[in-house]
């Protein structure tokens, strides 16, 4: 005969004062099996605890049912009491009173009878669960980073700091990311270049960081502690070890006008081309689409030059498998497109650009040398007008909903930058509102406006018309209330940013969660930051939400510090709530294999017992350590022959019946 | 005179749009061709609204210098729709006019089998005179 245990938490007021514990109490009390029924206002406190291990000691319990908040807040935690005491942590159950009684009703008398009906509900369950016993499983002492911007490049030497083995994938021929396309960097304008070369040289001179650039993730298996992973490293037609990056190769290539993608195309390229100067590996690449070798057989004036005979034509991509006990994302961010706002000319001047390209323009060694000037004749602008929030807090369809976070900022640096190389270029920023929160950011903003005369005016603009010499802008100054036709030499959007297209994707192989936006989420929005949902899984940069570098450097460190914490751990307790077949009704139908998201489900022989016949028939088995104890298998099963160990069929059905 | 409250919602209702959404931007205000006819601009029109205001904008000179482009719903970047609004706005103050809109009963003689339905509808927002 089972003895339940019961224990009623007022949680301070949060649950008190819409449930009344002792209707609760007087509910359950006489329902069989109960021996135990009490109340505390505080069960996770030290006492509260005490009062749960006493009573399953003193009354030999063989379950507990605890009626408090949500089970992701604490079942882990009456767990640890029950086994503490004695009794299979498995037999505890939760009646989540809080989240889904206290919280989101008024009424105390009907918020005491749902609570009520919550708490048999729990009861009849607990009365089915069975003993369970997780597996232990060894962890895989290294760590795969994905994405070799600033964020995957800190996370790596925090790791390889630790002593742990890093791979880091980045997708494009070098490391670096947008960081390395960037000027100076607010709100100290320090250079970029000068910050992140030196990170970039530590990450690829470290012993225990691997990098592989021209490189993507194809294939995910596996779980926390022991992730299979699939690397594509794409043919870079380069070989790696005999390249001393001398350029030869590079100088001598005839295809001249490929638009170079780290200038966003505002500078052309080889061929075979490194995207920088600094690039790290600086070994190039040869883009297959447009070298003459590829398309036609002829050329090969490369090959001719290079004395250490590094290019390789016949190179083919290369498929790499390596075991991991972590993975980091940091893949990311990049501009939206903004064929939709048509009234910014974007798509029909040339002297209306992104913030994005200004950094190029700006950047000593991009397409103007960094000097300022007009991209359709070269004049140097009398006037330029920035526009903030193009694309952003936009929820009409055209944008994106979110405030970008970055842009307020990068444009008061913009604004500085220009006024401190030319101050007699007026300087104009049309802003909606000014998000400067962070160490010093306010008080560069205001150093723009006071001692560099940026000037800033409220109210976004409605529409930009390129006259050939000149651009006009029409809007309209809010605080004044006038209406403003401005003449201009030079207009710069701060364009919304979004998560990189592979993104999706690859959440989709870590079975990690995504949000509308296509950022990765995290497991809590305020303690679990740097966690995405999926065990195993952890998340740094602009990937997770628009960040700037301070930011990102420092979510990157506490990815680390997770990774290292679950890299430190020998092995790893499985969760063992995951599904059972019973041989003997399996009838080998196949349905549940297709279903299952983690490749859990095989198919062989074994032997069955068919109505005292022993015969060997083709059943399901479960990879215990693959479930994840989703119960997709469950649900399609038409035999009744899957369950889900923890959340059976009886116990689910026990629970509704105990309702109504 | 309605109950200026009343009216508030109704016009909001009637407009199909939700003030709230509006962030000040002002682009709606920057797309207007109208703006300086107007004594109250494009992006004051929807706080007048939020305010409660409905006497101030019926006796605006916007409600008749408003175009009805659609500049202004086009490029709000929040779906506030400012022009329906106004033609909310509008619609109310040429039903007050003098109380003397038409009714059912002035309708029911004219009616014939060819009459488009429209019309009917459209009827209703007029005043007789
Ligand atoms: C115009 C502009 C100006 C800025 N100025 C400043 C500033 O002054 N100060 C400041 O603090 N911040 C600034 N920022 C913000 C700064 O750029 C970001 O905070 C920072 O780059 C984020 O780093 P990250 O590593 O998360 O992302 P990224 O820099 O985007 O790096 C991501 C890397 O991952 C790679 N990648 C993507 N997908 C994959 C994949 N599937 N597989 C493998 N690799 C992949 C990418 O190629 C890239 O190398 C600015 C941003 C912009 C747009
Ligand atoms: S073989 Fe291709 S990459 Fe080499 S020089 Fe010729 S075109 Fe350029
Ligand atoms: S950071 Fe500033 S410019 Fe960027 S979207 Fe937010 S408010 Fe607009
Ligand atoms: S619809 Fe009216 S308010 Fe809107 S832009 Fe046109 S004229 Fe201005
Ligand atoms: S454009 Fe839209 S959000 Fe902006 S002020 Fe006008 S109504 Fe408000």
């Amino acid at each position: 005969m089972e003895k339940i245990g019961f224990f009623v938490c007022h949680c301070g007021s949060n649950i008190k004062a819409t449930v009344d514990p002792n209707v609760v109490l007087d509910g359950v009390r006489s329902i069989p099996g109960i021996v135990v029924a009490e109340q505390y206002p505080y069960m996770c406190a030290k006492t509260g605890q005490n009062m749960i291990a006493d009573a399953i000691k003193t009354n030999g319990l063989t379950g507990i049912v605890i009626a408090a908040c949500s089970p992701r807040m604490h079942e882990a935690t009456f767990r640890k009491v029950a086994e503490a005491a004695g009794l299979n942590p498995y037999m505890v159950e939760i009646a989540n009173i809080r989240e889904h009684v206290s919280w989101i009703h008024k009424n105390k008398e009907e918020g005491s009878q749902k609570a009520v009906a919550l708490a048999k509900a729990a009861i009849a369950k607990v009365k089915l669960n069975a003993p369970l016993f997780p597996e232990e499983n060894s962890v895989i002492k290294r760590a795969l980073v994905i994405g070799g911007g600033i964020a995957g490049i800190q996370a790596a030497l925090d790791i390889a700091e630790a002593g742990y083995e890093v791979d880091l994938v980045e997708s494009s021929p070098s490391i670096g990311g947008k960081m390395a396309q960037l000027d100076k960097t607010f709100p100290t304008l320090d250079c970029s270049a000068c910050i992140l070369t030196p990170k970039m040289v530590d990450a690829a001179s470290h012993d225990k960081i691997n990098i592989m650039t021209y490189s993507e993730v194809e294939k995910v298996e596996g779980f926390v502690g022991n992730f299979t992973v699939t690397v594509r490293k794409k043919a870079r037609s380069v070989c790696m070890e005999k390249c001393t990056g001398c350029g030869d190769c590079w100088n001598k290539c005839p295809v001249k006008n490929i638009p170079l993608e780290f200038d966003l195309g505002l500078q052309n390229r080889k061929a075979i081309y490194i995207p920088f100067a600094q690039a790290l590996p600086l070994v190039p690449v040869i883009d297959r689409e447009h070298c003459i070798m590829m398309k036609s057989g002829k050329c090969g004036l490369c090959q001719t030059v290079c004395q250490p005979g590094a290019i390789e034509f016949d190179q083919e991509d290369e498929l790499v498998t390596q075991k991991y006990g972590a993975v980091v994302t940091a893949t990311g961010f990049e501009t939206i497109n903004l064929d939709k706002f048509g009234e910014y000319a974007y798509n029909d001047s040339k002297d209306v650009i992104t913030s994005f390209e200004f950094e190029r323009i700006t950047h000593g060694a991009g397409p103007t040398g960094g000097e300022l000037k007009r991209l359709s004749d070269g004049r140097k602008p009398k006037s330029v007008t920035f526009i903030q929030c193009v694309g952003s807090r936009d929820i009409s369809g055209r944008g994106k909903p979110y405030c970008s976070k970055i842009c307020c900022m990068y444009t008061a640096k913009h604004a500085v930058l220009i006024k401190d190389k030319y101050p007699d270029v007026n300087v104009n920023v049309f802003y909606i509102d000014m998000r400067t929160p962070g160490k010093a950011y306010d008080e560069f903003y205001r150093r723009g406006v006071e001692e560099y005369g940026v000037k800033y005016i409220k109210g976004q603009v409605g529409k930009v018309v390129d006259k050939g010499n000149c651009l006009t802008i029409s809007a309209v100054d809010l605080l004044d209330n006038v209406k403003m036709e401005l003449e201009t030499d030079m207009v710069i959007l701060a364009t919304a940013i979004q998560p990189v297209p592979s993104a999706k994707p690859l959440a989709s192989m870590l079975s990690a969660s995504i949000d509308t936006n296509n950022f990765m989420t995290e497991a809590h929005a305020k303690l679990r930051p740097v966690e995405s949902p999926t065990a195993g899984v952890f998340l740094a940069g602009a990937g997770q939400g628009p960040k700037d570098i301070p930011e990102t450097v420092g979510q990157a460190g506490a990815a680390a510090a997770k990774v290292i914490g679950l890299l430190s751990k020998d092995v790893l307790l499985s969760n063992p709530c995951t599904a059972m077949v019973d041989i003997n009704a399996c009838n080998g139908c196949s349905l549940c294999a297709p279903v299952c998201p983690y490749g859990a489900i095989s198919y062989g022989p074994a032997t069955v017992n068919d109505h005292g016949l022993k015969t060997i028939e083709r059943v399901s088995h479960i990879n215990q350590a693959l479930c994840q104890g989703c119960g997709a298998c469950v649900v399609v099963c038409p035999s009744g022959a899957m369950d889900l160990q923890g959340f059976s069929n009886k116990q689910l059905l026990a629970e509704v019946d105990a309702l109504c | 005179m309605l109950n200026p409250a009343f009216e508030t919602k109704e016009i909001l209702l009637n407009s199909r749009t939700i003030a709230e959404k509006c962030m000040k931007c002002g682009r709606c205000s920057a797309a207007c061709p109208s703006y300086e006819q107007m004594d109250i601009r494009p992006h004051q029109f929807v706080s007048y609204l939020m305010r409660g205001d409905v006497d101030g904008l019926l006796s605006s000179t916007t409600l008749w210098k408003c175009l009805s482009c659609f500049a202004c719903v086009q490029r709000c970047p929040r779906g506030v729709a400012p022009a329906q609004l106004i033609e909310s706005v509008r619609l109310a103050a040429i039903r007050q006019k003098g109380g003397d809109g038409i009714t059912v009963e002035d309708v029911v003689g004219e009616l014939d089998d060819e009459m488009p339905q429209q019309l009917l509808v459209a009827a209703f927002r007029k005043y007789k005179g």
